[in-house]
């Protein structure tokens, strides 16, 4: 039940970036395709089929232990790349003090990866919010569904090709569009000063 | 202005209202409901985003709502408006709606943020463009968010409306 | 009917069913547009299934098509309660992204801003949760500091919730010397505050039986799914990322970080009230430590200089008056469609002309034109059309040319975004209810090509199921309150 205060102090962090992104080009040679570093930070462009094995090591291996998955999302590259969707995990790792980014190329005629969920519970939320704002479907998920939007929502939002201000109105969402109406046939009987 | 204007020593103070004194008072139906109304508004809580904390401090007690007789109740069955205050998207507002409805009659509506009256910054898919397209909104409170002090200008509004109204009491409206 | 069959029917009536409670949308306890459902066996809870995104306004998607500067006023939306530590996390984030640094002035002050807006989200959580739990009056007591910050706030930027105060490349303007003096006194008076409050609820027993034991997490558990700041603190995990990842002046001030041990609420809001006294700590060393300077980076193409920095003119900028050289006009229409007040007149290949009196000298026209055929006049309001057609045929003085030279600099840079390399960047900060995260992807023009915040509230909301198994209905509600969700960010 104690509470201290603890100094903590600040030290240089663990591994470089680069060696970790070494080390993982070194386990699965054949799944990594690029190497990728901006601003001092290292992103691992990795192919989907082995991302779950690529994870679990990051996260069991005793030299890494990348414990904590700081983010996890999609990027939507309509037109600019090759593969259209990047689903991008940046993990840290608390006690070592380094970090590094991995980012799944997803293809758009086939937009499934599998689930972290089983190493990171944290996991659950942010795929289903990957999901609901791209589309891609994570396998293995317990409760895959929508999140921030209705779940009977049509179309999927942060996709390039939505637009911002959304359907018109007749096409909106049922739900509102009940609402609405139902407001002006209430109409009548509000009073009017 | 004390006018005599009768032998049974009657004398109108405002305009409707005369007093017989000591203790009598002589008045419309219309003002003394209203003033009624007017002197113990009761919202129902219903803060959706961040003009929902400065509501949460015009009730503090740096800016009292409750010398206006504001008190903010839980249940919309036992309040008399709704301070819509924040952002109103989409999923939203099939429950916005609800809430009013379950209001008891007389009940107005303040809209209070600019993304209530308008939508605000959020010119978007999910965002409502303003909540008077399923509410009848009597008073829009603009700000981002409107200032304690605004809010209580624009509940004082609502009073003074509420003041004018003429016969919102009778079976015959 | 049989004994047997009655024995059965009265079996079905007492059948213990379990119970399906919505607390909905719209409930003075959920902080927020927050429905849960719970399903009970009696009083006690077997699962808790969370539903956000009624508060969803698409800040990311808005992100994208709004420049850098554009979409700085979004983030003070998400976090409402503590606004200048989420401008914060953006500047920093951004900065990283153009590579440049703010001055040091502007580190310390916004270190001063960022831990004021620690202790009055600290203040508003005490005051929610402790309201929640019953505990009236501290809710009026923290509200009474709360309006002392706010106030303090209006005094630096004239905001008192959503203030985007702090810029890319440094803050707004100085702070004023009142503004010190006066944060002094706060800082004076303070500590002796939150010893009302502790006195009011420490040791009180209705606190302890309602906090002790409710909500319990252990290390592993909170760092697998994902919980930051104070909330993961109260379970041991030493993880704060103003020491782990230094911004700003942090790693120039001492301060301790309170690490729990068991886990629980109570551990938690011990956390939660040490490090307001750290904060209060934290300000007043900045203001001791506050180097002289300016408050913006000097990288103008990065950033927006001030104003006398850009337009070095004598001459008041209300008597300028924008005249068309009508030997260079080549009438091509462009700064006709340009203009807002629609005070330029012309036919298609002949030399267009303006109207003094609808002009509203906003300048759009002599960005637009490619000839430069448009000509600026000091003084020229006052002149009649005569007077300013000789003068137009003149050169301009050099002062005018080079002010219009940055004009039109400023216009490109608020228009389209500074021009940013391809790359991306994940960059966290420590925000009083967590680890806020930015991660940009830019491709190279001025708005940012994916913009993705990475929420704490998002995180801890999803979290709530774990820490509520088990235990009764009333304690549901101390646990909404020990994870200090606010759902602006948690929907974005």
């Amino acid at each position: 039940m104690a509470v201290t205060e603890v100094r903590l102090s600040i030290h240089t962090p663990g591994l470089n970036p680069k060696d970790i992104s070494e080390k993982i080009k070194e386990k699965f040679p054949d799944q990594v395709i690029d190497v990728a570093e901006f601003r001092d930070q290292v992103s691992v462009i990795v192919k989907k089929d082995q991302i779950v094995p690529i994870c679990k090591y990051l996260h069991d291996d005793p030299l890494m232990s990348l414990d904590h998955l700081q983010d996890l999302t999609a990027v939507d590259y309509l037109k600019k790349k090759d593969v259209r969707f990047e689903v991008v995990y940046n993990l840290y790792s608390i006690r070592y003090r380094h970090k590094i980014r991995i980012r799944a190329q997803v293809p758009e005629n086939d937009p499934k990866i599998s689930s972290v969920v089983p190493i990171w519970a944290g996991a659950n939320w942010h795929e289903r919010e990957c999901y609901d704002m791209f589309g891609i479907v994570f396998s293995g998920h317990p409760d895959l569904r929508r999140i921030l939007m209705p779940e009977d929502w049509e179309g999927f939002p942060l996709r390039k090709d939505y637009p911002l201000i959304g359907p018109e109105f007749e096409k909106d969402w049922p739900g509102f569009v009940e609402v609405v109406n139902k407001a002006k046939e209430l109409k009548e009987f509000e009073w009017e000063g | 202005m004390l006018i005599d204007t009768s032998a049974t020593g009657l004398i109108q103070v405002e305009e409707g209202v005369k007093i017989l004194p000591p203790n009598v008072i002589v008045t419309t139906f219309d003002k003394i409901i209203n003033w009624g109304r007017l002197s113990s508004l009761w919202p129902t809580t219903f803060g959706l985003a961040c003009c929902a904390i400065e509501m949460m401090a015009a009730g503090a007690s740096h800016y009292d709502f409750d010398r206006f007789g504001i008190i903010f109740r839980g249940s919309p069955r036992q309040a008399d408006c709704v301070i819509v205050a924040g952002t109103v998207t989409k999923k939203m507002a099939p429950v916005v709606r609800r809430v009013y409805d379950q209001i008891p009659e007389p009940r107005w509506v303040v809209a209070m943020g600019s993304c209530a009256c308008t939508g605000g910054v959020f010119r978007t898919y999910s965002t409502v463009q303003g909540c008077d397209s399923f509410l009848p909104v009597d008073v829009f409170v603009p700000g981002c968010p409107p200032r304690p002090e605004t809010l209580l200008e624009g509940m004082i509004l609502l009073q003074e409306k509420i003041r004018k109204e003429r016969a919102r009491w009778s079976p015959w409206r | 009917m049989s004994g047997k069959d009655k024995m059965e029917q009265l079996e079905k009536i007492f059948e213990s069913r379990e119970l399906n409670v919505n607390m909905g949308p719209q409930h003075p306890a959920t902080h927020g547009v927050l429905r849960l459902v719970l399903d009970m066996d009696g009083e006690t809870i077997v699962k808790v299934t969370p539903y956000v995104g009624y508060l969803h306004r698409g800040i990311e998607k808005l992100g994208e098509s709004l420049s850098y500067y554009q979409a700085l006023p979004l983030t003070d939306r998400m976090d409402y309660v503590s606004a200048m530590s989420n401008n914060i996390g953006y500047c920093v984030a951004v900065e990283k992204l153009f590579d440049i640094e703010a001055p040091e002035r502007a580190k310390f002050i916004r270190t001063i801003v960022g831990e004021m807006s620690r202790i009055a989200n600290h203040l508003l959580w005490l005051a929610t949760h402790a309201l929640d739990i019953g505990a009236m009056t501290v809710f009026l007591y923290c509200f009474r500091e709360r309006e002392w910050i706010l106030d303090l706030y209006e005094m630096i930027c004239g905001a008192r919730l959503t203030v985007t105060y702090p810029r890319v490349g440094g803050v707004r303007n100085d702070v004023p010397q009142e503004f010190l003096d006066s944060l002094w006194k706060f800082t004076d008076e303070f500590p002796s505050r939150i010893l009302e409050y502790e006195t009011l609820i420490d040791q009180n027993r209705i606190w302890l039986q309602r906090t002790i034991g409710i909500g319990v997490i252990s290390a592993e558990e909170a760092v697998s799914c994902g919980m930051t700041g104070p909330t993961l603190r109260g379970s041991g995990v030493t993880y704060d990322i103003r020491k782990h990842m230094p911004y700003d002046a942090y790693d120039k001030v001492e301060f301790d970080v309170p690490i729990g041990t068991a886990g629980d609420t109570y551990d938690r809001y011990r956390c939660r009230m040490l490090e307001m006294r750290q904060s209060n700590n934290i300000i007043r060393q900045c203001i001791e430590k506050l180097p002289v300077g300016p408050v913006m980076a000097d990288a103008p193409k990065f950033t927006l200089q001030p104003k006398d920095k850009m337009m070095p003119i004598t001459h008041p900028t209300e008597a300028l008056a924008y005249i068309i050289d009508e030997k260079v006009c080549k009438g091509c229409g462009m700064c006709l469609r340009a203009c807002p007040a629609k005070a330029i007149f012309g036919e298609k290949k002949k030399p267009h002309t303006i109207k003094q009196e609808f002009c509203l000298g906003c300048g759009n026209c002599f960005v637009t034109c490619k000839f430069k055929a448009l000509k600026l006049i000091p003084g020229g309001k006052a002149m009649s059309e005569e007077q300013l057609k000789e003068l137009a045929a003149g050169p301009m003085p050099e002062e005018i040319t080079k002010a219009a030279e940055y004009m039109v600099r400023h216009f490109e840079f608020v228009k389209k975004g500074p021009k940013v390399p391809e790359g991306e960047i994940y960059v966290a900060t420590e925000v009083p209810k967590g680890e806020l995260g930015f991660y940009f992807v830019s491709d190279g023009s001025g708005k940012p090509f994916r913009m993705r915040v990475r929420a704490p509230s998002f995180i801890h909301a999803g979290c709530l199921p774990r820490l509520c198994v088990g235990h009764l209905v009333a304690d549901v509600i101390a646990n909404i309150g020990t994870i200090d969700i606010v759902l602006g960010e948690c929907d974005r």
